[in-house]
């Protein structure tokens, strides 16, 4: 007996079903949401995945102060801010694409899982259309592959891992702050000019993705000017007293100490290495330098006179003089007392953008959005004209050394610029072998 | 040679602060009975005394400079502290530049009302229940307090240096005939190992050479019969939780310079501490102070380039790679007396 009874009814019937079935999702999505959380009423909501507690909450609540400034610009509240500098003039202060700007917010923790947690319940409980924030490599680089596979837009926060936007690059994440490579490529005539270029440097470096590409970037560019490179150590991350790392270098040759610490750990390494007087020691002839390629002025704060004279670099610094860094500290300093640090800077710059997409494409489909930002060119935002590049999603454009202040005039002066290194100088091409080993795949709408 | 003398330095360094907590954590256990997981968040407390006593006394007021500009270019805001104010600037400059040991005097009576508080407030009504449900409660309450640090000073590490004349290092190599700059160290941290044998031997001469010590030996080792006596053990145990606050407080205010302190610092040292604490033999003063300055100076040692080359990772693993070998030979610690923990 056959297993198939088929009858020409029974054909016809199945078919039908099928057919209705199959054509379903184009009968709801042309009337219905075409993508992940399509905003339907007067608001459109964004999600704010910053460190709150943990490590990096110093850090985190300075974002989260100006992703409130950004959202109060959209909505048409407040002095506008660098509304008025950028560029791109589609914004008109009446939210995005005229609908009310508002948030919600998580807290990443500093660790991936927590942040990945978060921005799913932001995703999918709050409707978040689009997710920004960081202030740790290694929890970006999680949240942007959720992202890609939720189908929205991740506007990175303080991340520096060249992974970011190197293996780890994701069609539906866009990053503004510069990367590790781009301070070894700044620091290195910065440091040829201060210190030549016959040195020993011995590095110390926090044992993670971050600090792996940092290490090896400024490693490459250091190299490259003809330092030699006595050794790297790998130190755990929070290892707190950092004395039995800093010892061993004053058993060696090396006259150069580079530290790939950020936040606490760095603010611990460098107390260490200028109590035990390894900026009082000559070793071949020459004066013993330490050197801090990824500098914040919330680390600098913690880190007091022990800044002093060090060199490292930055994304952007409050005391810029351009039209757009001014605009910005002046609303950010109003409202809240303070000047804004590098990683208020570059969550306040991402958000605009998004915004500015989004006006621009007429959409907020992610796929739209993403085409819009790909290629952006604009200035105005505190960097000197900068370029979205298309081929992996990060941002060109000035890198800033600089040196903690000899002589600070408030608590807040702690870095000066020493030099702009332009944009050209730091552009890499996009399969430079240290990004090199993923893809950005295809841009995902949900 | 240079850099085995250094390490060793540097473990014994090392080995007084781990020296200092454990001390503490062994008075609580060998006295109360109570595993007191609190006890690194107390020894964050004391450090951060010396932040608060280091912010009062840079209490300032502001006056308006109209030669002055601030950040947003309205005429800036001088500050000046109110002890320069009132005392003159030189005797102002240095109580603000000697806050870190001024702290000392200043967290010894706070650490020890935060040792009652903790006592008399929780941990008395844990006596009688099992050590999981203390281990608990007192790990609760060290996130607890934690929080309330962070919440009130952030998350970031707040830079207490030692004061000016304290500064720079001293020239071991010199004095020793090695060449100069090879073994430098820092003159606080010479002065953070005098500080800790100091307070280590008050702690012992208390407990040997007073009454009161007599008494509190005597229930560490019979607390029934001693209350059947009619002393009021209780009592003194109570005291002595707080006398063991105000170790690990003082511990925390001198290792302010040497550490930048953040809210989880107590944590760090917590699990070290006990791991201390259990290869020295629990209850054991002596093998607690002992086991401190082992385990601090190995661990200087595995962090070695030379040793770290041969295995690596070792600096990670050494204390627990210790930890398994002295308790599979020597199962109740180095100086662990029987009984303890046993029953």
């Amino acid at each position: 007996m056959s297993k198939f009874d088929l009858t020409r009814r029974g054909v016809l019937k199945t078919g039908a079903i099928t057919g209705a079935g199959l054509a379903l999702p184009t009968i709801f999505t042309s009337g219905a949401s075409a993508f992940t959380n399509e905003p339907m009423g007067g608001t459109v909501t964004l999600g704010f995945n910053v460190p709150q507690s943990g490590a990096y909450a110093d850090e985190g609540a300075d974002e989260l102060r100006a992703y409130q400034l950004a959202v109060e610009h959209l909505n048409g509240e407040g002095d506008g801010g660098m509304l008025n500098t950028f560029s791109s003039k589609v914004l008109e202060g009446n939210g995005i694409l005229g609908k009310k700007v508002q948030y919600v917010t998580g807290d990443t923790q500093t660790k991936s899982d927590a942040a990945r947690a978060s921005a799913k319940s932001m995703i999918e409980k709050d409707g978040a259309i689009m997710i920004t924030g960081g202030s740790s490599s290694g929890v970006a680089i999680a949240v942007q592959g959720l992202c890609q596979e939720a189908g929205v837009i991740f506007m990175a926060g303080l991340t520096h891992s060249n992974d970011t936007t190197g293996k780890d690059k994701k069609a539906n994440g866009f990053r503004h702050f510069f990367n590790a490579y781009m301070s070894g490529a700044a620091l290195a005539p910065v440091l040829k000019n201060l210190y030549g270029d016959d040195r020993k440097a011995y590095h110390l470096t926090a044992d993670y993705s971050w600090g792996w590409t940092q290490e090896e970037s400024i490693a490459a560019a250091t190299e490259a000017l003809g330092w030699e490179t006595v050794a790297k150590v790998r130190t755990p991350l929070g290892a707190g007293d950092f004395s039995s790392y800093i010892t061993p270098v004053l058993q060696t040759d090396a006259d150069v100490l580079v530290l790939n610490h950020y936040g606490g750990d760095m603010v611990n390494s460098l107390t260490n290495a200028v109590q035990f007087g390894l900026r009082d020691k000559m070793v071949n002839g020459k004066k013993f330098e330490i050197i801090v390629p990824l500098f914040s002025r919330l680390m600098a704060k913690g880190a007091g006179e022990n800044i002093k004279g060090i060199h490292g670099s930055t994304n952007w610094h409050w005391s810029l003089t351009d039209e757009g860094s001014q605009a910005f500290v002046k609303s950010f300093g109003t409202k809240y007392g303070f000047p804004p640090s590098q990683a208020a800077h570059t969550v306040y710059c991402q958000t605009l953008l998004y915004a500015d997409a989004v006006a621009r494409a007429g959409s907020f489909n992610p796929c739209a959005v993403a085409e819009a930002l790909e290629g952006f060119e604009f200035d105005g935002l505190g960097n000197g004209k900068t370029l979205y590049r298309a081929d992996d999603h990060q941002c060109f454009k000035d890198v800033l050394v600089v040196r903690g202040k000899e002589n600070p005039t408030s608590e807040y002066d702690l870095l000066e610029v020493v030099e702009v290194t332009p944009a050209a100088q730091v552009t890499y091409a996009p399969d430079h072998p240290m990004f090199a080993g993923g893809a950005l795949g295809q841009c995902n709408a949900g | 040679m240079e850099t085995i003398l250094l390490q060793l330095l540097n473990g014994l360094d090392k080995g007084s602060a781990y020296a200092l907590i454990a001390l503490g954590l062994t008075l609580i256990f060998g006295t109360l009975g109570v595993v007191n997981f609190a006890h690194g968040a107390i020894f964050m407390i004391g450090a951060f005394c010396a932040v608060t006593l280091s912010r009062l006394l840079s209490l300032s007021f502001e006056t308006i400079d109209p030669t002055k500009v601030d950040f947003l270019g309205n005429p800036a805001k001088i500050k000046t502290p109110y002890v320069e104010a009132w005392f003159g600037h030189d005797f102002g400059g240095a109580l603000i530049d000697w806050a870190v040991p001024l702290a000392i005097l200043f967290s010894i009576p706070i650490m020890i009302a935060v040792g009652f508080a903790m006592e008399r407030g929780l941990i008395k009504h844990f006596y009688k229940r099992p050590h999981a449900d203390q281990i608990l409660v007192t790990f609760g309450l060290a996130i607890v307090l934690q929080e309330i640090i962070k919440y009130f000073y952030g998350a970031n590490p707040i830079s207490t240096p030692a004061p000016d004349a304290f500064k720079g290092s001293f020239d071991f190599g010199a004095m020793l005939g090695f060449d100069p700059n090879m073994i430098i160290y820092p003159y606080w941290r010479l002065i953070y190992f005098g500080f800790a044998a100091v307070v280590i031997g008050a702690v012992f001469s208390f407990l040997q050479f007073t009454t009161f010590g007599m008494v509190v030996r005597a229930g560490m080792a019979d607390r029934e019969t001693v209350g059947l006596l009619g002393i009021n053990i209780d009592r003194r145990f109570t005291i002595m939780f707080g006398l063991a606050a105000a170790v690990a407080g003082v511990a925390g205010v001198m290792y302010a310079p040497i550490l930048s302190p953040n809210y989880h610092m107590g944590m760090d040292f917590l699990v070290l501490s006990f791991v201390v604490v259990v290869v020295g033999g629990m209850g054991s003063l002596p093998g607690a102070v002992a086991a401190g300055f082992l385990l601090g100076i190995l661990e200087s040692f595995a962090s070695m380039n030379e040793i770290k080359a041969i295995i690596p990772g070792i600096d990670q693993i050494i204390i627990y790679v210790v930890a398994i070998i002295i308790l599979l030979t020597r199962p109740r610690g180095l100086m662990g007396r029987k009984g303890v923990m046993e029953d």
